[in-house]
């Protein structure tokens, strides 16, 4: 038998006096009543602006690109900034689902469930902004390399965009398998306690007929294990390739070796800002305060506090090359376009610097991690600066071209432009608040097996074993085979 | 298919149930299988269940997506229409890492799920026979298959000795889809695991 240990030193992850069945009773409530005037009132704030979004996009594919404000020099504006926002937004779910499955950390059980949802909306909004940057959005399945009557004219492999297109449908199916491979136990739990017959029909359908068979949760935990193992270097690829689609180009301020580890920092960075502006309000309306802890929220900060940090560095590792390079133009764009307050585009740069690397160290302390109204906030902020930092990748490298005839400084996006970013929030919110409703937002099956080891109420119990010297208590617990 | 006669004891502790799968199948009873509500570590073992190989099923989707990314890619970009990209290798394989990476990634990923769904008979749709409610809630269920010569009061009392909280006689089939259920014999080691 396995032992089922651990140190009364670490913080419980499941609070209060539960068993099996409270942990279902609490984790499902809230999808098995009437949802609250507030869910109404959020539902319908995010399906106005998706149908907002609908609307740009209509304006944007009648009347095309040039609806953005979009010009000759800045050829990507607010558009691809939002794509690599989104994209690293949706790093986090995977991360804790995989590699801190890998790491064999137990807190992750409490959040991953609705980080890997966020992942997959987050990916869902990501997908719409190359797509309709494309134009012609009708022939976007020319990306697709397959058998055609124009040659057949195959699509460049060695082009990072294709790359990219890889990459990111990749990523969004592998996140999407692990998501729902995980969610299945859950929905038979919910379909074994549905209290009418199309609830029980609908979850049945939707649990594949899972019975909680030994065999099958011995494949199913193989299972998560190998989609754990892949999906660790598939998070690192994809914000790796996001980040080709800039390192390879000949830009100053994009052409540096840099960018993948930076971009991959950065998107945990995001990523985790999202999951906790998200999970506070969660743990707080439906009442989960027990199993997403002030411990988690901790734990998640200091995650950010390490990859704002590590992004700092990254920040400050471009700046001295723009000067050690001796390269006018990566000076240029590094010590003027960026850094200097007063450029045309100076503002966003301290602005990014502000919300990523400053505000974040007031994590270092534990009383500021630990305050959940400091974290939302904070939450909110990185989310602004990360948005600042593509901004500034993209727009401060472009606008000023070689040729002073082409220099650009008036770009600011039309209301389609920015109504299109809107509208991926409506699609992001508006899936969130279905998935809260209709899906448990917690791992069920994962929280119950964790609960015997660090529920608070189980925790006591070790002492004993605590207590007893080393030799006994290796007798006692490991030769059991 | 057959119908089949099954014991159902339902247990409430992992603590209990180890021993009791123990007791089971040193009586020489045969355990069908155990539901739970989540994964229970080491219980695959105590059934006296074989590794699942899965994982090598994983592996050999993997390297068919890479086997297929390298050669479609090549075959492209070497023979059916060689683009000229600033007079570069047609052959460059260097540039293709990341397509290729994420096709091993795509096929193992998508390979083993469906596999999975096979070897467990998971799709949507599919119903199969509950023994008991609560398994996916907060109830160890084991179900012991009967046969001629099982005793089924002695067994019922012998569970209740064990410790199951709750025991029950049912009579059951499978819904397998191509009605493998014997198959299902398959999954244990056929020697006897020392307990």
């Amino acid at each position: 038998m396995h032992i089922k240990y651990e140190s009364q030193l670490r913080e419980p992850l499941v609070y209060g006096e539960k068993n099996f069945h409270q942990v279902t009773e609490d984790i499902l409530r809230p999808i098995e009543v009437k949802p609250s005037r507030l869910w109404y009132i959020g539902f319908f704030i995010a399906v106005t602006l998706l149908l907002f979004g609908v609307y740009s996009l209509y304006r944007e594919v009648t009347y095309g690109i040039g609806q953005w404000n979009l010009n000759k020099t800045i050829g990507w504006g607010w558009d691809i900034t939002n794509f690599v926002w989104w994209v690293g937004i949706g790093h986090a779910g995977t991360l804790i689902s995989a590699v801190l499955l890998l790491f064999r950390q137990g807190w992750r059980t409490g959040v991953n469930r609705a980080a890997e949802a966020m992942t997959i909306f987050a990916v869902m909004c990501a997908g719409q902004f190359p797509i309709f940057h494309m134009g012609r959005v009708w022939l976007a399945f020319f990306i697709l390399p397959y058998p055609n009557s124009r040659g057949p004219l195959w699509v460049n492999f060695n082009s990072p965009l294709l790359w990219d297109v890889f990459a990111i449908s990749t990523y969004f199916t592998v996140s999407l398998l692990f998501w729902y491979s995980g969610l299945l136990p859950d929905l038979a739990t919910v379909r074994d306690r549905a209290f009418t017959k199309l609830r029980q029909k609908l979850y049945g359908i939707a649990a594949f007929g899972w019975t909680g068979s030994t065999k099958h949760w011995q494949r199913h935990e193989s299972l998560s294990l190998v989609l754990a193992g892949l999906s660790t270097p598939l998070v690192l690829s994809v914000h790796t390739i996001v980040s080709f689609d800039f390192a390879t180009s000949v830009i100053p301020g994009w052409h540096t070796t840099i960018f993948p580890p930076y971009f991959v920092a950065g998107a945990i960075f995001s990523g985790f800002a999202m999951v906790q502006s998200l999970l506070i309000i969660v743990r707080k309306v439906f009442g989960l305060t027990d199993y997403i802890t002030i411990g988690h929220i901790d734990l998640m900060n200091k995650v950010i506090v390490l990859t704002g940090s590590i992004v700092g560095i990254a920040y400050l590792t471009e700046l001295f090359m723009g000067w050690y390079s001796q390269n006018k133009y990566e000076g240029y764009t590094f010590w003027y376009s960026r850094a200097y307050l007063f450029s045309p585009y100076g503002w966003s740069y301290w602005g990014m610097m502000t919300c990523n690397v400053l505000s974040p160290q007031i994590f270092w302390s534990r009383k500021m991690r630990r305050n959940v109204f400091v974290t939302f906030f904070m939450s909110i902020i990185v989310n602004v600066g990360m948005w600042f930092e593509r901004f500034v990748i993209i727009v401060t490298s472009l606008y000023r071209d070689y040729l002073p005839s082409s220099w650009s400084v008036y770009y600011s996006p039309s209301i389609w432009e920015v109504g299109f970013y809107l509208g991926t929030f409506g699609l992001f919110f508006t899936c969130f608040f279905l998935f809260a409703k209709y899906f448990p937002v917690i791992a069920v099956a994962e929280i119950k097996y964790v609960l015997k080891r660090s529920g608070e109420s189980f925790k006591p119990a070790f002492e004993k074993l605590e207590a007893q010297p080393l030799d006994s208590f290796v007798h006692d617990n490991a030769h059991a085979h | 298919m057959a119908q089949k006669k099954f014991v159902v004891g339902c247990f409430d502790e992992e603590k209990v149930l180890f021993p009791a799968v123990k007791q089971v199948r040193t009586a020489g009873y045969k355990i069908k299988d155990v539901y739970t509500p989540f994964a229970v570590h080491g219980l695959d073992h105590a059934l006296g269940m074989r590794e699942t190989s899965l994982h090598t099923a994983g592996f050999i989707y993997g390297i068919t997506g890479t086997a297929t990314a390298v050669s479609t890619i090549s075959w492209i970009f070497t023979k059916d229409w060689p683009l000229n990209i600033g007079g570069k290798p047609h052959f460059a394989l260097p540039a293709w890492v990341p397509i290729i990476f994420e096709l091993t990634v795509l096929f193992a990923a998508v390979g083993m799920v469906m596999t999975f769904c096979w070897l467990c008979q998971l799709a949507p749709g599919v119903k199969k026979h509950h023994f008991h409610k609560r398994a996916t809630d907060d109830l160890f269920v084991m179900v012991i298959e009967c046969t001629d010569k099982t005793n089924t009061d002695d067994l019922l009392a012998f569970l209740k000795t064990n410790g199951a909280i709750e025991t029950d006689v049912q009579v059951a089939e499978e819904e397998w889809w191509f009605g493998t259920y014997g198959e299902q014999d398959d999954l244990y080691n056929t020697k006897q695991v020392a307990l």
